[in-house]
Order: structure tokens, then sequence, then C-alpha cells
């Protein structure tokens, strides 16, 4: 092995990235390209899977440019991707016979309210982790089979294949049509005990098994590019939460990370345990690394977080960029009483309420636009707080430190908040992009760049921490004023709504 | 209505009058549009010399509008935005250096830390993000000292406060390296807050070119220097990454 560097790409929402990191996970290279997301109908969410493709293969060779490598530098390639996205393409033709079907789409909700009305919304919990919502893939599946002409004959046939995005980029890149236990977790069509494709699940979402993936470990060579990548080895798939989670160095049970964006994500590692949650959290497999058993993983998703700092900033109008919600929030010592719950399209985890719409309770005439600042910023931390709560009642344990990343972590103030009250210690790890990270540590292990996780979690260093401060009485009493917060918001949703 | 206060007006007019087309005014030419007497003109332009509002161009001796205007206003930068759009280029120099790094901005006469990445070896350490440091002892300070000749001209004839054997005390000693950071583009401290500790610093630029904020690594000298220099790879480094903000922030890149 000559090469030096890991490539992985994070085939997100919005763009493709590629970076390339050495053998100290220090980040060396970053290129990206943007792809459309289209909108054919309220609801609707498309994208391209070829342009996808195109700027995959293009923001390599950029991302080696801008370093001044060659790809006889790399060791192997990792993809990180956008879970759920659901590609369905002919194989002989190699071309798709509709846009991906994104996870943000709605469209499914029919088929997804149908499956529930025959056993619940949660009669695929026990076998799959997850709820009936329109995430998912296997109802995304149905649905192209069901509209277009021929899919569902081709799809017996197995002449039309099924992939999320990792397994149109591997079915692309290396000719075989596979997918990491990541990935095969989100399509609601994976057993989590067998890691399999299960029949029962199949015959539910009527998904032909002949169009699947074979499924496969997260950290494996699946096999080498063709060109322009001629001889990269494609060695890790992973979703991007858990790319993250393995970017962040969590391998161990009972280490979590939460990502902070428009919505953030939590994952705990539960090991080899397969939690079920009581509390509406999702159950998903975390990572497998080839030769090894799997990972589970519980996952809570906050729906809105720098979402509700962009409402300060593009619907009130009280600053003028994200990181000012710092400076209005640091000119008051706390928020003076005031907490705002964002409930804009509901409660989700762990209350799951959709009959719930946001409120800021506990204004008085001594409240100042700064109160409200810091109330926004506190949501995020009392909103990680009931997750966590409810993780730690899951799962049985006790979550000791924190390990947070995305964009939000600039924020001082909200990672001191967090902290606060959370009781715990809160740190920011020095590489940022921990989702492309994951995905490069995954591909590397499996091509022996590195030799074990435990080498990688000496490349884990802290770049931040913020320890609790605030006393613990005065958090449980905060706390409890969030919670009678969260009780305003429910009910409010009347049947006969204009 | 209480009266306006007639000099207060002059001076207005003398700052409108540089804002216009000409950019650069001499003596005469400004007495000549005001209609008053050089000696009226003279007086007001050196009480707004003294407030930086105003700058004499040494080679023409004509009169420009001065920096510290530029403090004033809109463009602002506030420190929370610096962090913001900084953190990944941040991350990335303390990983390559292996060194603590910070981000500095001007504040009352001193230097404000806006940011704080730990040195990556996982020892013991506490977010410095709020505290004050001295502009004549930092390379963060002196990096901003030297875009910054108004707030430089307000040490003159005070005590610099001396930390160690090396601290800089005189100002016009100051004044002298300070000419020398502008010179090369960044500025260091060998020991002169901390015995044994340096540090290395450059400007951040934002798109008007106005320095909004310094960059530096901080470190034992014996990891930073070498035969009593900072090592060339590490100033590299740091300029780089001031560079690669400054670019964020929509300075012209070079």
């Amino acid at each position: 092995m000559t090469g030096a560097y890991v490539a992985s790409i994070d085939q997100g929402s919005a763009s493709s990235r590629c970076m390339l990191f050495d053998r100290r996970g220090r980040l060396v290279s970053v290129a990206q390209k943007e792809h459309r997301q289209l909108f054919p109908r309220p609801g609707w969410v498309e994208q391209d899977a070829e342009e996808i493709l195109g700027n995959v293969l293009q923001v390599v060779p950029d991302a080696l440019e801008k370093a001044e490598l060659k790809l006889a530098d790399l060791v192997a390639l990792g993809i990180a991707n956008q879970r759920e996205t659901t590609v369905v393409w002919d194989r002989d033709s190699g071309r798709p016979i509709y846009n991906a079907i994104s996870w943000q789409d709605t469209r499914t909700d029919k088929i997804v309210n149908r499956l529930a009305a025959e056993g619940g919304k949660d009669r695929f919990r026990a076998k799959t982790g997850l709820p009936l919502t329109t995430y998912f893939s296997g109802p995304k599946i149905q649905w192209i089979l069901d509209h277009v002409e021929g899919a569902r004959d081709g799809a017996e046939r197995g002449t039309v294949l099924f992939g999320t995005m990792d397994t149109w980029l591997i079915w692309k890149l290396t000719g075989r049509h596979v997918t990491d236990v990541t990935n095969a977790s989100r399509t609601m069509l994976m057993d989590l005990r067998s890691l399999d494709w299960d029949d029962e699940l199949l015959e539910a979402m009527k998904v032909p098994r002949a169009m699947l993936p074979e499924i496969h470990a997260s950290s494996e060579p699946y096999g080498e590019a063709g060109a322009p990548l001629r001889g990269l080895p494609v060695a890790a798939a992973l979703g991007d939460q858990q790319a993250a989670l393995f970017g962040q160095t969590c391998f161990a049970a009972g280490e979590a990370k939460c990502t902070y964006g428009t919505g953030s994500f939590l994952l705990l590692n539960t090991g080899d345990r397969l939690v079920e949650s009581t509390h509406g959290l999702l159950t998903t497999v975390g990572c497998r690394i080839a030769g090894e058993p799997p990972t589970y993983a519980l996952e809570g998703s906050i729906a809105v977080t720098g979402a509700l700092v962009q409402w300060l900033r593009d619907k009130l109008g009280l600053i003028s960029s994200a990181a000012e919600i710092e400076t209005l929030a640091r000119t008051v010592e706390d928020s003076g009483g005031v907490y705002v719950v964002p409930a804009f399209s509901g409660l989700f985890a762990p209350h799951w309420r959709s009959d719930a719409r946001g409120v800021i309770a506990g204004l008085t005439g001594y409240t100042t636009k700064g109160h409200l600042a810091r109330a926004v910023l506190e949501a995020t931390a009392w909103q990680t707080r009931e997750v966590i709560d409810a993780m730690n009642s899951d799962a049985g344990t006790v979550l000791r430190v924190l390990k947070a990343d995305g964009g939000m972590t600039a924020d001082n103030l909200m990672m001191q908040l967090l902290a606060d009250n959370l009781g715990v210690p809160v740190v920011r790890p020095i590489v940022a992009e921990t989702v492309s990270l994951g995905a490069a540590y995954a591909a590397g292990l499996a091509v022996g760049f590195w030799p074990n996780v435990e080498s990688l979690r000496a490349n884990w260093h802290k770049a931040a921490e913020w320890l609790p401060r605030l006393d613990p009485e005065t958090r449980e009493r905060r706390f409890r004023k969030w919670k009678k917060a969260v009780a305003r918001t429910l009910e409010w949703v009347d049947d006969d709504d204009e | 209505m209480p009266r306006p206060i007639q000099s207060i007006q002059r001076a207005a007019q003398v700052m409108h009058l540089l804002s216009g087309r000409a950019r650069r005014l001499s003596l005469v030419e400004l007495s000549a549009q005001m209609g008053l007497p050089k000696g009226t003109v003279f007086g007001i332009l050196r009480t707004l010399q003294q407030v930086g509002f105003v700058e004499k161009d040494p080679d023409s001796a004509k009169y420009q509008l001065g920096a510290a205007l530029l403090h004033l206003g809109s463009t602002y930068l506030d420190g929370n935005e610096l962090r913001s759009r900084a953190l990944n280029w941040a991350d990335s120099l303390a990983a390559r250096s292996n060194e603590t790094v910070r981000i500095g901005t001007l504040h009352d006469g001193r230097v404000l830390v806006v940011h704080h990445v730990f040195r990556p070896d996982d020892s013991y350490q506490v977010l410095q993000v709020g505290s004050l440091l001295p502009l004549h002892a930092t390379a963060l300070g002196k990096a901003l000292l030297a875009a910054s000749p108004y707030v430089l001209s307000e040490l003159d004839g005070e005590e610099l406060t001396r930390f160690t054997a090396r601290t800089i005390t005189d100002v016009k000693q100051l004044t002298v390296a300070l000419k020398e950071v502008k010179r090369r583009g960044w500025a260091a401290d060998i020991g002169e807050l901390v015995d044994g500790e340096g540090s290395v610093a450059a400007p951040i630029t934002d798109r008007s070119e106005r320095t909004v904020g310094s960059i530096a690594i901080s470190g034992p000298i014996e990891r930073l220097c070498e035969s009593e220099l900072p090592r060339s790879d590490l100033v590299a480094y740091v300029r780089e990454s001031a560079r690669a903000i400054s670019r964020d922030l929509g300075a012209i890149p070079w």
C-alpha cells in the first residue's frame, strides 16, 4: 500500500462532498457540489440520481487536485449518505426509472396509514426498530413500482433494482449490487436480528426480493472502482448519522454523539444489545465491521434546533445572522423565566404529539429580546435533555459525557447551556466533519490503513469542553418549568382548524 | 431647541468633503471649499486627526478619512460571527500545528479571545473564550495593533505593563516592532507575556481589507521556535489559516 490518504464521500440531501483525511484523521482537502432538489408537488421531494452520481465523480478529482494529490495517493473510498432516499433503476440501461424519492418526501402517507390501520404504527417496530412514518424506503419503493409502467414486472425478474444512495453509487462505481446494514436498517424491510431482508416485511410493503441488494458489513472492501476512479477500493458505506457516530469514535456501548444542525440527531451506541424503545426512539444498526458482530444504536432526532434560530432571524428579524444570537443572548444572565417550545409541526421524540403547536411561555413585562434569544438556545438544550433521559431510561445506561458536533457547536453559549441543563460535560472534537470522517475511518479500517478501532480513538481530540456550572437544584427547577411549557403545547390543534 | 454647536458642524463638513470624490484634499483646498480661514480649518483637522477620524498622507501632505471611522457604523463584525466562520480553519490549524489556537479581536484597548481550540493532546485545558489579553505583549495583540494606528497612538505616553524581562514596555520600540509586523504580515511574542511561552499570529481581514481579528497558535518556546525565531512551517500554517478565514469573510484573495 503506497497511498497515505483516505477519501470519503458525504452524499447529503443538498450536496455531495469529498473529503480527504490523512493517517492521523486530519482533514486535508474538501470539494463540494450541490445538486437540485425537485419539488414537483406539495410534499414531494425528488432528486436526480444521475446528477448526484456525476457530482460524486467530480468532487473526488476536485479534492485531489486541491491538495495536489493523485488517485494513487488514496488507499480507499468510504461513503456516508443521506438515509432512506430511494433510487430504483433499470439493470441493463443503468438508468433510473424514476427520480430518487427523498427521505423528506411525504407522498407515501397513504400507504403508511393503510399499513398502520392494519395493526398500528408500531406493528413492525419489534422487527425493524422503526415506527410507520413516511421517511423509510420500503413504502417509497412500493409507490414507484405502482406508478411506473412495467416496474413491478422488472423488479420481480430482477432487472429493475432498488438501492439507497450508497447502493446506487457502489453499483455505478464497482458494478456490485450491495448495501450496508445501517442503510438497510432504514428501509423497514430488514430484520434487525437476522440482518437480512424479511419476507413478512417484503410482503407487507409489496417489494420483490429480487430487486434488493445484498446486505453487507459497513466496513468491508466491496470492490474496486472503474474509470474515472479506476482501481480505488470502495470499502465503506454508512448512513450519515451512523457515520457521525463512528467518526466521533463512539465505539463502545454507552457512548453517544449529537450532531447539531437545522435539526439534531442524537445516537447512543448500545453495543450488541438491541434495545427496543418504550419512549418512541428508533432502534437502528450503528455499524458492522466485516467479521465482527453488529453494534446497535438508539436514535432520537430533534426536528427544530438550528431551525429555531433561523426562525428568530428570518421570521422575527431579531438578529441578522445565526451567530448573532449568542451576542443577543449574552445581554442577559438567564432566560428570565421564558421558555420557547418549538413544536412547529407537533412534538417529536419522546412525546410524539401531532396535536401540539409551539408556545412561548412565561412572558412578563420584564422580558427582553435577550431573554427570548436565550430561551431559544435553551430550547435546544432542553430538547436534548428529554431525548437523553429517554435513552438513559430505555437503555438502562447513564450518559457521562456528550460528544457534540455540527455547525451549531460554534455557539459557545449554547454549548455551555447544554452542559448546564444536561448536568454532564459537553465536548467538541477537533474534526467537526464527523460524518465524512466516520466514512473515511470505516473505509481505512477495511483495507488495513488503520489496524483497529483503538488506533482511531487515538485520533480523537477534544477541541473544546464545557463543564456544567449550574447547581442541580436550579437545573431541575428549570427543567420542571420546561416540562410545564411542553404541557402547554398539547391539544392545540382542533379537528375544525382553518 | 439648543443652538447647534458650530465646531461640530464644521468638523462634519470636513468629513463630508473628504468622503467626496476627491478622497484626499489639502488644507488650502479644504479652506477654499469651506470658505474659512486656513487657521480655523487646521484646528478642526488637527482635532479630527487626534481622534483618528482623519489621517494626513505623509507623501502628498493631503488629508483623508481615518481608519478609526471604519470601526464605527455597520462594518462592525460580531465576535461570535467571526468564530462561526473560522471554526473549521481554526480546528485544522490546531491539528496541523499540534498547538493551542486562539482568535482575538480588539476590545477596549485589549485583546478579547473570541475562539479557542485546545491543543490536540487531550491534556487538561480550560476554555479561554471571553478572557482579555494585553495588546503589546501578545502576538494576537500585535497583529491587531499593527493595523490600528489610532489604538497605538492612544498608548502613547502610557506605561506599558511589564510581564517578563522580554516584554516591550517602550511605545517607541513597540512602534518599530509593529512596522515590521505590518511589513511581513505576521506577529510573534517570544516569552513576552509568560516566560518560556510564545505565540505566532496573523491578521484576519474582511472585504474592506480592514483587520477584524487575529489568529494565533501558542505553546512553549522550545516547540514554537528554532534558534530564537518562530519556526517557518508554523508561521506558514498560521498565515494560511488567516488567509483562508479572510477569504471566507469576503476579503480579496491574494
